[in-house]
């Protein structure tokens, strides 16, 4: 059904729909009204779960680990400081191997403190071995969720369901919501063959030597790496029934004949997209949304980008003393092209800096001068305001 | 909620004892480990119907080196500071599956103390129905032997060291008991392993209890206090003697009893069988300031729990018989 929603209060009906028992989470700004919504429709009846207000993300996590661990489907969400307070969680979670979903509405770390948007918080757990989906808009944040479940039970994996604060978590949109007949439908009920059980005892998070160690990490690694077919399956089979797909792993927009192309992850793709309507370049330009951050799709990237002269990363991230954590990952996955395109590194829209339609034109110019650095820079970073050392 | 007494008599008790082990032999304990002896009474009092959350530490690395495992129970270990929450989250799972599993959480006094403090507060607080045991070694010995809040005044340990400038650790043990009874929790105890029967006595209880209880055993640790295994027994017998750890049990935060002592003994009885308060019996005067220091801490406790009785006398019948027969190998 279509109707006008918030982001936040069309994840909760999505949370809603593949029905949880367990649902654990802690108060962060911008995932407040995800939380919020979630706890109002338990309130109403309208979602029979144990919601349960913890004293922390930190428990929040490991309150959901405990209710996977036990046989329930569970779900949390958070944002920023919280995102890394989890972090220790995240990673065990990962590491045991638990199919859980949480949604990040990403946001800005501290220090300085700022409650806006960037996604510093969801790439500085990017190692946390947990698979990373990027929504555009809230209509993918609304699939996704739902594509999270099937993703993470039959892959047994955690998925973190990325969407931008603010931009996506309080901005209104008309959004398909779909039926709970449809969700039945497509995603089964909730199965973990390594539920704890008394009639038949097991022991999880034992300590592993140096002898089993490696083997249990290449295990994680690969099967993240083998979820990239799942995640296509997820978003095909979801397509069949209600006629959405959310980009697979990743999605090319614009011409064949483009040469150059812009990268982004996350909601900043429309904007890009209206400032090709708005401000259309003299060249073709392609779009690649990077939906899947974790695993990250290097063959798919590869024969994406095949015959691409530039690629243009921008994100809204980076490795202070390093540069892009996107553009780095992209850069490495091209260099095993025969003739690579130039990498363009740009991180945008940090701590809820306004990302302006003029984007486009000014990243293309970096384009005029083949001699020019193509050293990682801050768009928009004005240096005059800062002390002469910094600049 | 209800606490439901047993009125079984003694006897019949015994013969009803679960014959089921939670948890197994041939784990890698130290000879004469006071946590597996606590952990292995209570998992036989508690059945086999209950899921355990256990936190980082001694219990949890000498029962589970992959690929073995003691446990004959589910069992699983996720993180250090996490246990309350960790169960919080099987007990809110089982709650909506309709099922009736007792959720144990498991931790030591540095996991509950310390780096657990916050998840355990926020368990107890929720009402989640967790038996919660804090086996109580005073340090962290998995790491070896650090000070933790629960370390008592004046012990020495690789962190708190004596030396010129001190007398081994400068700050009182933790009340934790008094915290978790600030909680105002149906049930909550302490326990000592030299008093077997009072620990599954306290287990069955706790297990009966709709909501959040608490039991926190005194586990003494031969390697980590500096006596011989074979001493264990004795030493925590001693601790619960002198008044240095008071057996008591609290109902929604109020004293609901406590293990009397007799003839309370000095504290120097105690503290001269352990290695880690060998600094206090030299010649220096401030160990000697110490040695009142703590023997007026035993004195407080004796008389704010009213331990000294005349009358009564904490003689675990059951436990010595269990003893005699080898423990519940006979089972």
């Amino acid at each position: 059904m279509r109707q006008a929603l918030e982001g936040s209060q069309a994840v909760a009906q999505a949370v809603a729909l593949c029905r949880p028992q367990v649902i654990a989470a802690y108060p962060i700004t911008p995932q407040t009204h995800i939380v919020e919504n979630i706890s109002k429709l338990v309130a109403d009846g309208k979602l029979q779960c144990e919601f349960v207000s913890v004293e922390s993300e930190f428990s929040a996590a490991s309150l959901v680990l405990g209710a996977a661990m036990a046989g329930s489907r569970a779900y949390t969400a958070s944002a920023s400081q919280g995102i890394l307070l989890m972090a220790e969680v995240l990673f065990n979670i990962a590491g045991m191997r638990v199919p859980l979903v949480m949604t990040c509405a990403n946001r800005a770390i501290s220090s300085p403190l700022s409650i806006w948007n960037d996604q510093q918080d969801s790439m500085s757990v990017r190692d946390a071995g947990w698979i990373q989906l990027y929504c555009a808009d809230n209509q993918e944040a609304v699939d996704t969720t739902i594509q999270a479940y099937r993703i993470a039970e039959r892959c047994e994996l955690p998925v973190m369901v990325c969407m931008d604060g603010f931009t996506l978590t309080h901005t209104l949109e008309t959004i398909n919501i779909p039926a709970q007949t449809e969700v039945d439908q497509y995603l089964p009920k909730y199965q973990f063959k390594r539920t704890l059980d008394p009639q038949n005892p097991i022991s999880l998070g034992t300590l592993v030597s140096p002898d089993y160690y490696t083997e249990a990490r290449h295990s994680h690694h690969q099967a993240l790496l083998n979820a990239q077919a799942e995640i296509l399956l997820a978003d095909q089979d979801w397509a069949e029934i209600t006629g959405r797909k959310c980009g697979g792993l990743l999605e090319v927009e614009g011409t064949e004949e483009a040469d150059v192309a812009i990268l982004t992850i996350g909601s900043v793709l429309g904007t890009l997209r209206e400032a090709l309507e708005e401000l259309p370049p003299n060249q073709p330009v392609k779009l690649i949304k990077l939906r899947t951050f974790r695993p990250f799709p290097a063959e798919t990237l590869k024969a994406a980008c095949k015959g691409l002269k530039d690629i243009i990363v921008l994100e809204r991230a980076f490795s202070p003393g390093s540069g892009g954590i996107v553009g780095l990952e992209v850069l490495g996955a091209l260099s095993e092209l025969e003739n690579p395109p130039k990498v363009h590194n740009f991180a945008a829209g940090l701590g809820g800096r306004d990302i302006p339609l003029d984007i486009l034109p000014r990243l293309l110019k970096v384009l005029e001068d083949p001699t020019a650095s193509r050293q990682f820079k801050l768009f928009d970073v004005e240096l005059e305001r800062l002390p002469v050392e910094d600049r | 909620m209800m606490i439901t007494e047993t009125t079984i008599p003694a006897a019949d008790l015994r013969r009803k004892q679960p014959r089921f082990r939670g948890m197994e032999s041939g784990h890698r304990a130290c000879l004469g480990c006071g946590e597996a002896l606590a952990a292995r009474l209570a998992t036989e009092a508690a059945g086999p119907d209950v899921m355990i959350a256990n936190a980082t530490g001694c219990l949890e690395i000498f029962t589970t080196p992959w690929p073995e495992s003691a446990w004959r129970v589910p069992w699983m270990h996720s993180l250090f500071e996490n246990t309350g929450a960790i169960a919080s989250g099987m007990e809110a799972a089982l709650k909506a599956q309709g099922k009736s599993t007792k959720v144990i959480a498991m931790g030591g006094d540095g996991g509950t103390f310390d780096i657990g403090f916050q998840a355990l507060s926020g368990m107890l607080e929720r009402g989640h129905n967790v038996l919660y045991i804090c086996f109580d070694n005073e340090a962290y010995m998995n790491t070896g032997i650090q000070r933790s809040s629960s370390t008592p005044h004046a012990a020495m340990t690789t962190t708190s060291p004596p030396g010129k400038e001190r007398m081994g650790k400068r700050h009182l043990k933790k009340d934790i008991i008094s915290i978790v009874a600030a909680h105002h929790i149906p049930y909550a105890a302490t326990a000592s392993v030299a008093y077997p029967s009072d620990i599954r006595k306290k287990v069955r209880r706790a297990m009966a209890v709709d909501g959040p209880t608490f039991l926190q055993i005194h586990c003494p640790c031969p390697l980590g206090w500096g006596f011989e295994g074979e001493q264990s027994i004795d030493v925590a017998r001693l601790a619960v003697q002198t008044g240095l750890f008071p057996v008591i049990e609290l109902e929604r935060g109020g004293i609901a009893g406590a293990m009397p002592i007799r003839n309370p003994r000095p504290v120097t009885d105690y503290l001269k069988q352990q290695q880690r308060f060998r600094h206090l019996f030299t010649d220096d005067t401030r160990a000697k300031e110490e040695l009142e220091h703590i023997q007026a801490i035993a004195d407080h406790n004796i008389e704010i729990y009213e331990l000294h009785s005349e009358n009564k006398d904490a003689f675990d019948t059951e436990g010595i018989d269990t003893v005699r027969r080898g423990g519940m190998r006979w089972a």
